[in-house]
C-alpha cells in the first residue's frame, strides 16, 4: 500500500499542470489561513464584513494604502484576501455535505436496487430537472439573506451528482465475489455497504468532488454577484465584481480606467477555480487509467 | 425504437409532477402573505386590510395537499400570478421573453459546437505536441472562467474600449422601428423577425448586440466539447478499422474525415445536446451582464426584487424546458447511435 501511494504521488507530481494546480491551491490556502495577518481587520467586529474605507462611492485606483484600489467604498485587497476564506468555506462545506448525502442516497439505491432504486433515482432526476444556478437562486431567495442560506441552497441542489456516480459504481461492485462472500458469511447489509462496497467505489467520488469545487465556487459567487445571498459588504469575490458592474463603461477617453475593479477579484476567482480543475483532472488521470490519454 | 420513445414519454408526466411538487415545497417556505402574491393576478387587490380576508378566501391556511391540488389547477389554467418585474401576468411575461433566450441559445450553439469539434480534432491529431498543449491550456482556462468575470472583461475591452459589442437588445433607432405597428412580430426573436420583415439593417443591428453574449458563452462553454471530441478522437484513432483503412492505402485525409471523425462524433453529439439544454438555462448571468431581455435576466431581476410569483413561474418553466430538452436529446441519441436502442 505504501509503495502504491508513493507511486501515485510520484505520478501526480510528474504532471506539470497538476503541480501548478497544487501550488496554486497551497498559495490560496496560505492566504486563507493567514488572512488576519495579511489584511488585518481594523475593528473587532465580524472580520468577514469588509470595512468601509471612504465615504465617496467613486472607485479609487491602487495606491500604497489600498494596493488593489477601492470599490463600493471598500478596500479590494481586503475583500480579495478574506474572500479566499469565503470561497474555501462555501466550497468545502457544500462539497463535503452534498457528497455525504450523495453517498448515502447512492449506496442505498445501488445496493438495494429494484423499487428503492427506482424511487430514489426518479427523485434524483427531479432535483436535476431544474438548472443548478436557477435552483440555487430560487432557494437562496426564499430562505432569505445570509451566507448559511446560500450554503443550504447549494447543498440541496448538488448532492445528485455524487448520488448517481455512487449508485453506478455500486451496481458494478455489487456483483464482485467478495461482496457475495460477505453476504454468504451473514454480514449485515449496512456493514457490507460500509466495509466492502464503498471503499471500492470511493475514488471516483472524491475525484468528482474535487472537480465540482470549481463550479460550486463559481455558482456561489454568481449569487453574490447578482446581489442574492451574502449580505451587503460581505467579503466575497462575486460581491466585489458586483461593484464593478456600474463602472464598466469607464470614463470619457479612458475606457479602461476602472480595470482594477474587475481584474483583481476576477483573477483571484479564475486562478482558484483553475487550481481545483487542474488538480481534479490530474487526480482523474492518476486514479483512472482508462481515462488517461 | 418506437417503444423506447413511448417509454420515455410515459415518464414525462411523472417528471413534471415531481418538479411541480418540488417547486410547491419551496413555496411552502414562504409566509401566507408572500404566497398570496403567487395567486393574485391583479396587484390592486393585494393592498390594505383585504389581505387577511384573501388569505382565508384562498385557503392559504388549509392542509398542504389541498393547497397543492388547488395550486396545480391554477398552473394548468396558465395562472401563475402577477409579475411585478414584468408588469403583467407571469405566464404572458415568460412567453414573451422566452424567444429572446432561445435566440441567444441558437446563435451561441453554432460557434460552440463548430469550434469545439474542429479544435478538438486538431488537438487529437497533434497529440502531445505544442498545438495540443496550447489548446488544452486554452480549454482549461476557459472552463475555469466564471461567465460573469469573462463577460465583464468582454464588456470592458470590446465595448467600452473598442466600441464593438454594444450591450442591450437593439440600438435606439431600431428599437423605435421594432415597437412601431409597421413591424410584425412573428417569432418573437428579433433577428428572425427582422429578416421576415425584410429589414436587413435591423437584422444586422440585432446581431451586433448578440455578439458580446455569444462571444462570452462560446469561450466559456467551448472547452467541454473540445475535451470530449479530443479524447473520443484519440480513442477512435487507435481502433482496428482505422488501422485497416490506413493499411488499405487510403489517404490520411479520407481516413480522418470518413473513418475516424464520424465515429468519434457519437459521444460529442450526446454532449452537444446537453450543452444546448444547459445554455438555455445558463443565460441568467450573460443576459444580466449584457443587459438583455430574456428569461434568464428576468429570473435574476425577480430574485433581486423578491418577486416570488415570477420566480416560481420561471422555475417551473425552466424545469419544463429542461425535461423536454433532455427528452429530445435522449431520443435523438437513439437515432444517431443504434446501440442505445438495444439497451
Amino acid at each position: 500500500m505504501k509503495r502504491e501511494t508513493r507511486r501515485l504521488l510520484k505520478k501526480f507530481f510528474s504532471n506539470f499542470s497538476a503541480c501548478l494546480g497544487f501550488v496554486l491551491l497551497v498559495f490560496f490556502f496560505i492566504v486563507a489561513v493567514g488572512a488576519p495577518y495579511i489584511a488585518p481587520p481594523k475593528s473587532a467586529r465580524d472580520p468577514y464584513m469588509m470595512p468601509i474605507v471612504t465615504w465617496s462611492s467613486n472607485p479609487l485606483p491602487p495606491s500604497p494604502e489600498h494596493p488593489f484600489g477601492v470599490a463600493g467604498k471598500r478596500d479590494i485587497f481586503y475583500g480579495v484576501v478574506w474572500g479566499t476564506r469565503t470561497a474555501f468555506r462555501i466550497g468545502i462545506i457544500v462539497t463535503v455535505v452534498s457528497t455525504l448525502i450523495g453517498l448515502a442516497v447512492g449506496s442505498i439505491a445501488g445496493y438495494f436496487g429494484k423499487l428503492v432504486d427506482e424511487i430514489l433515482m426518479r427523485i434524483t432526476d427531479i432535483f436535476m430537472a431544474i438548472p443548478f444556478l436557477v435552483a440555487a437562486i430560487v432557494l437562496a431567495t426564499i430562505l432569505g439573506a445570509g451566507l448559511d442560506k446560500v450554503i443550504i441552497a447549494l447543498i440541496v441542489f448538488s448532492w445528485m451528482y455524487s448520488a448517481r456516480l455512487v449508485r453506478g459504481n455500486i451496481l458494478q461492485v455489487k456483483e464482485e465475489q467478495f461482496v457475495m462472500a460477505a453476504r454468504a458469511l451473514g454480514v449485515s447489509d449496512f456493514m457490507i455497504i460500509l466495509r466492502h462496497v464503498l471503499p471500492n467505489s470511493i475514488f471516483p467520488v472524491l475525484i468528482q468532488a474535487s472537480m465540482r469545487m470549481g463550479s460550486l465556487v463559481i455558482t456561489a459567487a454568481a449569487l453574490s454577484f447578482l446581489g442574492i445571498g451574502a449580505p451587503q459588504g460581505y467579503a466575497d469575490w462575486g460581491a466585489l465584481l458586483n461593484y464593478a458592474r456600474n463602472w464598466m463603461m469607464g470614463s470619457q477617453g479612458e475606457a479602461l480606467r476602472y480595470w482594477y475593479m474587475t481584474v483583481f477579484p476576477g483573477v483571484a476567482m479564475v486562478l482558484f477555480v483553475l487550481a481545483w480543475n487542474l488538480v481534479g483532472d490530474a487526480l482523474r488521470d492518476v486514479f483512472d487509467p482508462r481515462l488517461r490519454m | 425504437m418506437v417503444f423506447y420513445i413511448l417509454r420515455r414519454l410515459l415518464f414525462l408526466p411523472l417528471a413534471l409532477f415531481g418538479v411541480s411538487l418540488l417547486v410547491f415545497t419551496m413555496i411552502g417556505f414562504l409566509s401566507p402573505y408572500q404566497r398570496l402574491a403567487t395567486f393574485i393576478n391583479n396587484p390592486e387587490r393585494l393592498k390594505g386590510e383585504n389581505v387577511d380576508k384573501l388569505i382565508s378566501q384562498y385557503g392559504l391556511d388549509d392542509p398542504i395537499f389541498i393547497q397543492y391540488l388547488r395550486w396545480l389547477k391554477n398552473v394548468f389554467r396558465g395562472n401563475l400570478g402577477w409579475s411585478y418585474v414584468g408588469k403583467g401576468p407571469v405566464f404572458e411575461v415568460i412567453l414573451e421573453r422566452f424567444p429572446y433566450t432561445l435566440e441567444l441559445t441558437i446563435f451561441s450553439v453554432i460557434p460552440i459546437i463548430f469550434l469545439g469539434i474542429s479544435l478538438g480534432v486538431i488537438s487529437a491529431l497533434h497529440h502531445n505536441r505544442v498545438v495540443d498543449h496550447a489548446l488544452r491550456i486554452f480549454a482549461v482556462v476557459g472552463w475555469s472562467f466564471p461567465d460573469f468575470v469573462f463577460g465583464l472583461m468582454v464588456l470592458m475591452v470590446f465595448y467600452s474600449a473598442l466600441g464593438w459589442f454594444p450591450p442591450g437588445n437593439l440600438s435606439i433607432w431600431a428599437e423605435t422601428v421594432v415597437k412601431s405597428p409597421v413591424f410584425r412580430h412573428i417569432t418573437g426573436m428579433l433577428t428572425f423577425d427582422a429578416l421576415l420583415n425584410g429589414r436587413l439593417d435591423i437584422f444586422w443591428d440585432a446581431l451586433r448586440h448578440l455578439l458580446g453574449p455569444i462571444f462570452t458563452l462560446t469561450y466559456v462553454e467551448l472547452a467541454f466539447i473540445l475535451r470530449i471530441t479530443r479524447s473520443s478522437m484519440l480513442e477512435v484513432l487507435q481502433r482496428d478499422y482505422v488501422r485497416t483503412a490506413r493499411a488499405k492505402g487510403l489517404s490520411e485525409k479520407v481516413v480522418i474525415n470518413k473513418h475516424a471523425r464520424r465515429n468519434a462524433l457519437i459521444p460529442v453529439a450526446t454532449v452537444s445536446g446537453q450543452t444546448v439544454v444547459g445554455l438555455l438555462a445558463g443565460t441568467v448571468i450573460v443576459e444580466t451582464i449584457f443587459n438583455r431581455t430574456g428569461l434568464g435576466s428576468f429570473m435574476a431581476l425577480a430574485a433581486q426584487q423578491l418577486d416570488y410569483a415570477s420566480i416560481m413561474g420561471g422555475t417551473l418553466f425552466f424545469g419544463l424546458i429542461l425535461i423536454l430538452g433532455n427528452l429530445c436529446v435522449d431520443v435523438s441519441y437513439a437515432f444517431i447511435d443504434p446501440r442505445v436502442r438495444l439497451e
